[in-house]
């Protein structure tokens, strides 16, 4: 099963600014920290896992490993994509077990600095504010810094 | 934590444990020297080790009850229940002051002397001489004083440590000391020197064993279960690829992995004796405490299962014995009212059996009290009144099992904890196991349990819905049934609820896309209803389609999956894919009316079971070479492979396939057989000795339950017979025909080396007779048969004699237990071995047949294992008449 990694995850990013991964998803910009990215990906069969969660888009063979696939799109509540559209995996790491986010397309490896970082806008989804982190302003519009062991506390709530 | 003293505590916990065992025995059988000896041993090397390492408080109490030991070995003492609860005393007080340590590092502040003073009273206090320091300990341990102080004990150490330089054969012989406390002695040269004291800690077994951390294999099974994959990813992509230079190191690549798996496995094994270690100890005080008398037999101690499993059936068999002991075994006065020996007995028997291990409980007690245990489910609610009414006694006694039942009259001591049967069959059932139990008012009660051999790696079925595929894991599994509109089988609707109709019985069904959400399938459609057991539930799950079964490692679910009751785990297939398995307890709570059924089933198993329905067997229906319909005991398939027409290889004229790295050889039923070049070729798997065969057929039709009635006729070779099966009109096929086809030594193998002797088969079943003649004969054994028992005793009149007698036991005229009886008693057959072969294999119709006479008992119903079986009945009665011979020499 081919899962070429595309990206190398970079190193740690230097005081006052933070690297990111940045993908999209239904348009909108969103960023993971580069140090919790493990892998990127195209994945090739994604195994459903009917019954589970609606989050889940179902299972991969990463390396013989079984890493959990999250639609970001349901994840977000975002519109379904269209048919035929690919898709993209980035694996991050959450306590202990790997997680692969489904999103439309990867971008490149950012780093921004701390100064262009504001809090979540008080008019956000509360989805998306339990989410994000913070929000960045960006050349390419804003990114949404994505809170992973939030994002990933998926079942576990309640 | 000092490495020495951790060393010390893993040794002495297990001495510990040898020692309850040991002393159990030893108070039944006081004259045993030999126990006696290795319990002074034990003890004695606890007290010499705590000499070693300094602690004083330990090595007191050790003394106290070597000391008492001391004085059982030199006849100053009786070997009084008071003074064996005394030396268990002393020995639960180390124990405890070693938990302590474990914890703690350091020997826990305290004194003993009270437990101490009441040791040495009984010992002064009933020895002729008033001597609290007794003659018989110094004799043989010198060196150590009252609290094995550390400074003899280093003196000690340096001349063992001197004598091992000098012989270089660290071997305690070497000592000065008498030879029952000599391995005491053993721990001395460990503590003296700086080498890593597993290396030198008693000799005589390092070269065979080492500690190695549980944590270690884990990960090692972890791994190689992941080789295991990688592996079969590659199998797959060679099949693809065809020949390249890859395909003969992959070969080897296959094979070693194949073998490291294995040996990983048995690395995790352990016998189940380690389970049973404490029961003797805990029947032993239970009876103490209750003033019963109860003696615990324990047979296939040795029997090897996963530690894994090991761990989760240690609880619900502490549990089971305490209950046996507790309410089953009545006290003595009662038992000899009843008309029973004082002493009750609690009979513990594992075995292994076609990939499982059984586990067997027995009492010979009062029996479950049914009476109760219908009262007691009405006033907890667990049924009404008026649906108990209709339960027979098995259904009632099922209760047990529900949670929130205790039957404990009053709360004992012992049991009534609150962990019920309940637990028991929960703890059993998540490892893949079943309970049935079986009780007689009065005469006990047994139960039997039956779990899988490993969980690392399980056999599983692939199934497909609406084009996802999924994994049962074929422990579950209890038949496949195919179902159309068309065919008598199909799927009914009541009220909704999906039932189908097999064998007489409604088995209700879970659609797999129902209850998985997945789209509904089109009405019309060929489907498989596959029937899983869970425990005591037996239900259908309604797939679309059915693929080969895999060896799957079944790995945990994200925790994000956790919540989805479906799943046991997930895995990876040789193809790479990612696939769920499924739970089937999971699918069955998604029927609903399961448990209603629950029942019902389980006493159409327990009858089936039992043998009450008779001389049934399962068939296995195929079509081959014209169309008409051939059948074949299921029992003796191993597996029914779907196999790719493209993999079947010819070489040098036969038909191969690999399979798990193995050539299997192709043997078509009909020689004109069509070899396919492409779609699938169904196949019946047959294996035994480590080899296996394949029956290539054009079609298998189903598999039905049925009485065996064969009308015989041997009008071509490869048929056993015609018979009617189903209704239907078959032929009966001969598979002993096709194993000699492809493998022409295929019976040889077990008869090399024997000379022709005489076997008696009485049997009125001709199918038995038929299978089990060649079997004999193949094994070098001149056979005569028999119907029954009048006819086999005419062959006494006619002056034959034979080397052993295998008998049926249901016969027309005059049955096995008679015959048996009749030959016993009459010195022309006196002496002949004879093995029961029965489909009646209850312990209660093994122990009638032991009574009869009969030396083996080997039953009928698992035809799989049969000569295996019958092969090893035959050893053993063949051994035990070497003994009996030369015990006459002797004598």
């Amino acid at each position: 099963m081919s899962t070429e990694t595309l990206v190398a995850p970079a190193s740690r990013s230097e005081d006052g600014a933070d690297a990111f991964v940045t993908f999209t998803v239904a348009d909108q910009l969103f960023g993971v920290p580069v140090t919790r990215v493990q892998d990127i990906l195209i994945p090739e069969e994604i195994a459903p896992v009917p019954g589970g969660p609606p989050e889940v888009r179902g299972l991969i063979n990463l390396r013989g490993r079984i890493v959990t696939v999250i639609d970001m799109r349901k994840h977000l509540s975002l519109p379904k994509a269209e048919a035929g559209s690919g898709g993209m995996c980035v694996t991050v790491e959450c306590r202990g077990e790997s997680y692969t986010l489904f999103v439309d397309s990867v971008g490149d490896v950012i780093t921004l600095s701390r100064s262009l970082r504001e809090g979540n806008p008080a008019t956000l989804d509360a989805v998306w504010r339990n989410m994000a982190d913070a929000v960045y302003r960006t050349d390419r519009g804003l990114l949404v810094a994505l809170h992973i062991d939030r994002l990933l506390a998926i079942g576990t709530e309640a | 934590m000092d490495d020495l003293l951790q060393e010390f505590l893993a040794e002495t916990t297990e001495s510990l444990a040898v020692l309850d065992v040991e002393l159990v025995r030893f108070e039944r059988e006081t004259s045993d020297v030999t126990i006696l000896s290795n319990i002074f041993r034990l003890m004695h090397t606890i007290k010499g080790t705590c000499g070693f390492l300094g602690l004083p408080r330990l090595g007191a109490v050790a003394h106290a009850g070597e000391n008492i030991l001391g004085k059982f070995r030199d006849g100053e003492l009786d070997v009084t229940p008071r003074a064996v609860t005394l030396i268990l005393k002393a020995i639960d007080r180390i124990r405890t002051l070693l938990a302590e340590m474990e914890s703690t590092g350091a020997e826990p502040a305290g004194s003993d002397a009270e437990l101490i003073a009441e040791i040495d009273a009984l010992a002064g206090g009933e020895a002729p001489v008033h001597e609290p320091d007794a003659a018989p300990v110094e004799d043989h341990a010198p060196s150590f004083g009252d609290g094995g102080f550390p400074v003899a004990a280093e003196l000690l150490a340096e001349v063992a440590e001197a004598i091992i330089q000098q012989s270089d054969i660290p071997s305690p012989a070497a000592k000065p000391e008498p030879v029952p406390a000599a391995p005491a002695a053993v721990p001395a040269p460990e503590s003296a020197s700086p080498a890593p004291q597993s290396e030198t800690k008693e000799p005589a077994t390092t070269a065979s064993s080492i500690r190695v951390n549980v944590d270690v294999i884990e990960n090692l099974m972890t791994l190689i279960s992941e080789l295991v994959l990688t592996r079969n990813q590659l199998m797959q992509t060679q099949r693809v690829q065809k020949d390249n230079e890859f395909k003969v190191p992959l070969q080897r690549l296959s094979h070693i992995t194949s073998d490291l798996q294995d040996g990983v496995t048995r690395m995790r094994m352990q016998p189940i004796g380690n389970a049973w270690n404490k029961l003797p100890r805990i029947v032993r005080d239970l009876a103490v405490a209750t003033g019963k008398k109860i003696e615990l037999s324990m047979q296939g101690a040795e029997t090897e299962l996963d530690r894994q499993v090991l761990e989760m059936i240690k609880d619900p068999l502490t549990h089971m014995v305490r209950n046996s002991a507790d309410h089953g075994i009545e006290d003595g006065a009662r038992r000899l009212a009843a008309g029973k020996p004082e002493t009750g007995t609690i009979a513990l028997n594992a075995y292994h059996e076609s990939g499982h291990i059984f586990i067997r409980i027995a009492d010979d007690g009062r029996g479950l009290d049914v009476e109760r245990i219908r009262q007691k489910a009405i006033a907890n609610g667990l049924a009404t009144e008026a649906a108990i009414a209709g339960m027979n006694e098995q259904q009632i006694l099922q209760f047990i099992f529900r949670p929130g039942f205790s039957t404990a009259e009053k709360v004992t001591s012992v049991s009534g904890r609150g962990v019920g049967m309940d637990v028991v069959r929960t703890n059993i059932e998540r490892i893949g196991g079943t309970i049935e139990l079986n009780s007689v008012a009065g005469r006990g009660t047994t139960f039997l349990i039956k779990i899988p051999l490993t969980l690392a790696i399980v056999s599983a079925l692939i199934v497909e819905a609406a084009g996802q595929r999924f994994a049962i894991p074929q422990l579950n599994v209890v038949e496949l049934v195919g179902v159309s509109n068309h065919s008598e089988v199909r799927i009914e609707t009541i009220n909704t609820s999906p039932v189908l109709r097999l064998r007489d019985r409604l088995l209700p069904l879970v659609s797999l896309r129902g209850a998985l959400g997945l789209e509904a399938s089109g009405t019309g459609h060929d489907r498989f209803v596959v029937v899983a057991q869970m425990g005591a539930h037996t239900f259908g799950i309604i797939v679309d389609r059915v693929f080969d079964t895999e060896e799957i490692v079944v790995k945990p679910v994200a925790p994000i999956l956790r919540g989805t009751r479906f799943y046991v785990g997930n895995t990876i297939l040789g193809d790479g894919s990612v696939i769920m398995i499924l739970d089937p307890s999971g699918l069955s709570g998604a029927a609903g009316q399961i448990e209603s059924a629950d029942a019902e089933s389980s006493q159409d198993r327990r009858a089936s079971s039992d043998g009450l329905g008779g001389d049934q067997a399962s068939f296995l229906l195929f079509r081959t070479g014209g169309g008409e319909l051939k059948a074949i005991p299921l029992e003796l398939v191993s597996r029914i492979e779907s196999l790719e027409a493209a993999t079947i290889e010819n070489v040098g004229g036969r038909h191969v396939v690999q399979y798990r790295n193995h050539l299997v050889p192709l043997v078509p039923f009909d020689p004109a057989h069509h070899w396919k070049d492409d779609g699938r070729q169904d196949t019946l798997v047959f294996s035994d000795n480590g080899r296996s065969m394949g029956l290539v057929v054009d079609e298998v039709v189903d598999i039905v339950r049925d009485r065996m009635a064969i009308e015989l006729s041997s009008a071509r070779p490869g048929l056993l017979g015609s018979a009617i099966i189903a209704g239907k009109a078959v032929d009966v096929v001969d598979i002993g025909h096709f194993l000699t086809q492809a493998f022409t030594d295929w019976f040889e193998v077990v008869a090399q080396h024997k000379s022709l002797r005489h076997a008696l088969l009485v049997d009125d079943s001709p199918f038995f007779r038929n299978l089990v003649t060649p079997l004999l004969a193949s094994d070098n054994w001149k056979v005569a048969t028999a119907t029954d028992g009048v006819e086999a005793l005419k062959l006494r009149e006619d002056g034959r004699q034979f080397d052993v007698i295998i008998s049926d036991i249901e016969m027309p005229n005059m049955d096995g237990l008679a015959l048996a009886g009749a030959i016993r008693n009459d010195p022309r057959w006196g002496e002949v071995p004879l093995i029961a072969l029965s489909s009646h294999a209850g312990d209660d119709d093994i122990q009638a047949g032991h009574e009869a006479g009969f030396d083996e008992y080997v039953a009928k119903s698992d035809q799989m294992h049969l000569p295996e079986n019958l092969a090893r009945a035959l050893r053993q009665v063949a051994a035990r008449g070497q003994n009996r011979a030369e015990l006459r020499r002797a004598s």
